[in-house]
């Protein structure tokens, strides 16, 4: 995978391309165009209904599920488009792996969350399954917290066990991207550094993309920031240059919380 | 949640807080008055189902009536009052005195002024027959193979008891020879028949099959005829009240019990064996004496059978329209369809039942298969297979709202993250969203089922019937035979009720049989929910 591989990372590796977007008639997207580099944290802030979790579901096509929407531009990952008809999205999404701002267990064990990709995709083998369990949950700390109970109900653990959890049963198949919607939305302080901590760990094997709320969140664990409003792209910089010295009017305003 | 009491919360002003309440009280007691009716309906079937087995105690009675002085014994059954010439009202009373064969009636209204003594002698029997119901008299003597006893004797109960026993066995041996052996040699003299016809064996052949047959069905009634005479040299003599000798052989008689001699143990024993023999006997004499074991069979069978049918298509049918037709008119339209087609009375099924099913499908399953036996149909006919489709039919609807109801109450978040995790749709509902709802599709299942366990109107046309000689699985192969007519508790219930030629004598048993039905749907949904809950606590769905 990405972190494996010689080559240098590519700043490219997702690009997004005069990205328009539109639930029905209602246009929540315009001309986005930003590189998000490879395995770095790529945060996206700006105020709730700008449109951040929009461009996000749009990076492993999750809001195609969504009747009426239509876009215009291009989303590249890699090199190939999303959209490109060879393209399947079962397969695209096993590359982009999604953790949602609510942590959504399945009602099955915690071994059964984990491996559920796997399962999905065929490979049942045993100690595959064994193996991906144990690396998932230590790659998302939780493993000395539940391997003694890893064939309890998935629903007996806290909610940041369970947020953990998710983002276990997310990285499990090994996927090239981590796309994250405030995943700390519902969590207490304690749990959220936990997971930030995590998030810095991750970085050196996945490319994250990160939506939130939280400015110091962005601060402490981004490396490039992009600031959404009203669905355009406002800035897009280096996540120190851009809390520190912002060009725009707009993102000063809002990471400065003097924003109406 | 508790409300806070009032000296805690000082801040809402009575004034306030007593507007709501006469609207509590109207919402309140509509409750009550729900629970009350649903209380005083199973109570009352609850007392009379159950006090129909009670042995009551026999009552001597002396009457001096218009046309004499006369004794009489029997049990009372209703105590009531009628209104007289005068204006004033008459206490009447509702004696069961049995001997149907003597008296011609079993049930009779007595004045309770012509009523001059009653008292609860000792030594009346109520003795139970395979004919003409119960008889109430005083035993004479019982005349036995090894010599006669009389009653008053050391050991004469035991005697009785002995012979009701060996009359039992013989009843037993006989019903095998009767139903099994011989039934089976008429079956192969009737496919003999149909083979000479479509000419498959030869007319010699045949013949001198028919021949063994024949030698074999002598055999068997010789066999019968040997088993019964174990029981041809006993009689028991009685008196009845009025002073008349009665004698019956030994194969008449089924049961006896003293009520007046016993106690209350005895009679609560007495009890429970007349509520088992209910539960596994077959009925007799049209249905209004014995059990209704075959009634109780072909109810589960039908209510599983149906289940196993809806469960399937109503399930796959919902999910097809929540998770894949797309949302649109023509989805709303088979909405409304699906939950008019609740509303349609379900006499309405059992007509579409029989043109489609009985006459259509097995008119034509018989010209297919069946062509050798025709003109007598196999499947052509009313019975056990049609009556699961049709109720099948008539609680679709229940199952796919159900089954809709529940899948759109998967939340939204975990179906998104079983996709994100690489699945496809179908592996997304098959593993997340089905497990997770099978709760809910449960209780639509639950309410299918009570709905069709207790539904007649549509059976009577496509499979009850008020006697079916055999069951529908038994141990003549091919075992289960969905072609087959079948009895249902509550068709019972109905035959009971207004076919009876003795309504009085079929009371009782209208009000167990009542009884029972309700257990049994009560049985099957205990079950079914207790399912339900298992299920619940796996797939617990987490709430955030
Ligand atoms: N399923 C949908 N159908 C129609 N409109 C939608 C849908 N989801 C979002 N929108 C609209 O798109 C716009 C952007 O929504 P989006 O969820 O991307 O905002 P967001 O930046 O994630 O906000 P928040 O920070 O509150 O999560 C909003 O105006 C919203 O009303
Ligand atoms: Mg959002």
């Amino acid at each position: 995978m990405s972190a494996t591989t010689a080559t240098m990372p590519r700043p490219d590796f997702i690009h997004v391309e005069d990205y328009n977007f539109w639930y029905g008639q209602n246009q929540v997207l315009f001309d986005i165009d930003m590189e998000i580099p490879e395995c770095q944290v790529t945060a996206l802030i700006g105020p709730s209904g700008c449109g951040k979790s929009t461009l996000l579901r749009n990076m492993n096509r999750m809001n195609d599920l969504i009747d009426g929407v239509s876009h215009k531009g291009d989303i590249r990952l890699n090199g190939t488009s999303l959209y490109d008809p060879d393209v399947e999205v079962i397969s695209l999404r096993k590359r982009v792996g999604m953790v949602f701002q609510k942590y959504n267990p399945f009602a099955k064990s915690i071994y059964e969350n984990v491996v559920f990709s796997l399962r999905v995709a065929g490979r049942g083998k045993r100690c595959e399954l064994d193996e991906t369990v144990e690396r998932s949950l230590k790659d998302a700390a939780l493993w000395d917290e539940v391997k003694d109970r890893l064939h309890d109900s998935a629903f007996g653990l806290s909610g940041g066990q369970q947020q953990r959890l998710c983002i276990a049963r997310a990285i499990a198949n090994q996927p090239e991207i981590l796309l994250m919607d405030e995943p700390c939305a519902a969590l207490d302080p304690l749990a959220t550094l936990k997971i930030e901590e995590l998030i810095t760990t991750l970085k050196k094997q996945f490319t994250i993309v990160i939506v939130t709320h939280n400015m110091e969140q962005a601060t402490r664990c981004s490396d490039r920031t992009a600031f959404l409003y009203m669905g355009k792209l406002v800035e897009y910089g280096d996540t120190l240059q851009l809390f520190g010295n912002p060009k725009q009017k707009d993102t000063e305003a809002y990471i400065s919380g003097r924003f109406s | 949640m508790r409300q806070p009491s009032k000296e805690n919360n000082l801040f809402v002003s009575t004034g306030r807080s007593s507007k709501g309440e006469p609207w509590i009280w109207l919402t309140a007691g509509g409750l009550s008055l729900g629970i009350v009716m649903v209380i005083a309906l199973l109570g009352l079937i609850l007392i009379k189902g159950v006090s129909s087995f009670w042995p009551r105690q026999i009552v001597v009675m002396q009457i001096d009536g218009e046309n004499g002085s006369n004794k009489m014994a029997g049990y009372i059954t209703e105590r009531s009052e009628r209104p007289s010439e005068g204006g004033n009202r008459i206490a009447q009373i509702q004696i069961f005195r049995g001997n149907k064969d003597i008296y011609g009636e079993s049930f009779l209204y007595l004045d309770e002024r012509n009523i001059k003594s009653q008292e609860i002698s000792p030594g009346y029997m109520l003795v139970e027959r395979t004919e003409y119901g119960p008889a109430i008299l005083k035993p004479v003597k019982l005349v036995t193979p090894s010599g006669t006893i009389e009653e008053g004797t050391q050991g004469f109960d035991d005697a009785v008891q002995r012979m009701i026993a060996i009359n039992e066995e013989v009843r037993e041996q006989t019903r095998h020879i009767e139903r099994k052996l011989i039934g089976a040699n008429a079956r192969a003299i009737r496919d003999i028949e149909i083979d000479l016809k479509v000419g498959k064996v030869e007319a010699e052949a045949a013949a001198a099959m028919r021949e063994v047959l024949q030698e074999e069905f002598v055999k068997f009634q010789a066999d019968a005829a040997k088993v019964r005479e174990r029981i041809a040299g006993y009689e028991f003599h009685g008196l009845t009240a009025d002073g008349r000798e009665v004698s019956y052989m030994g194969s008449q008689l089924l049961g006896s019990f003293r009520p007046n001699d016993s106690n209350w143990f005895q009679r609560f024993w007495e009890m429970l064996q007349r509520m088992w023999r209910f539960l596994i006997e077959e009925p007799r004499e049209a249905n209004t004496e014995g059990g209704v074991y075959p009634a109780i069979f072909g109810t589960v069978v039908m209510t599983l059978t149906m289940t196993f049918f809806v469960t399937p298509l109503g399930v796959i049918a919902a999910i097809y329209l929540r998770e894949y037709a797309k949302q649109g008119q023509m989805v709303r339209v088979v909405r409304i369809c699906v939950n008019n087609l609740a509303g349609v009375p379900s006499i309405v099924f059992g007509v579409f039942g029989l043109a489609f099913f009985v006459y259509f499908v097995g008119n034509s399953i018989d010209q297919v298969f069946y062509g050798d036996k025709l003109p007598t149909p196999t499947f052509g006919t009313p019975g056990i297979l049609w009556a699961s489709l049709t109720l099948a039919l008539l609680t679709l609807p229940v199952v796919i709202v159900a089954t809709e109801e529940a899948l759109s109450a998967v939340p939204r978040g975990v179906r998104e993250a079983a996709l994100a995790c690489g699945a496809s749709k179908w592996q997304a509902i098959q593993r997340i969203v089905i497990p997770a709802s099978l709760p809910g599709i449960m209780t639509g299942i639950i309410l299918a089922m009570a709905r069709g366990a207790g539904e007649v109107a549509p059976l009577m046309l496509v499979g009850a019937v008020k006697l079916a000689p055999s069951l529908p699985i038994d141990d003549i192969a091919p075992y289960i035979h969905p072609e087959r007519k079948f009895m249902h508790l509550g068709f019972h219930i109905y035959d009971l009720g207004f076919q009876s030629p003795d309504a009085e004598a079929a009371k009782p048993i209208v009000f167990a049989t009542a009884l029972l039905l309700i257990l049994l749907v009560l049985v099957l949904n205990l079950t079914a929910i207790i399912i339900r809950n298992r299920l619940k606590k796996k797939f617990a769905v987490s709430h955030f």
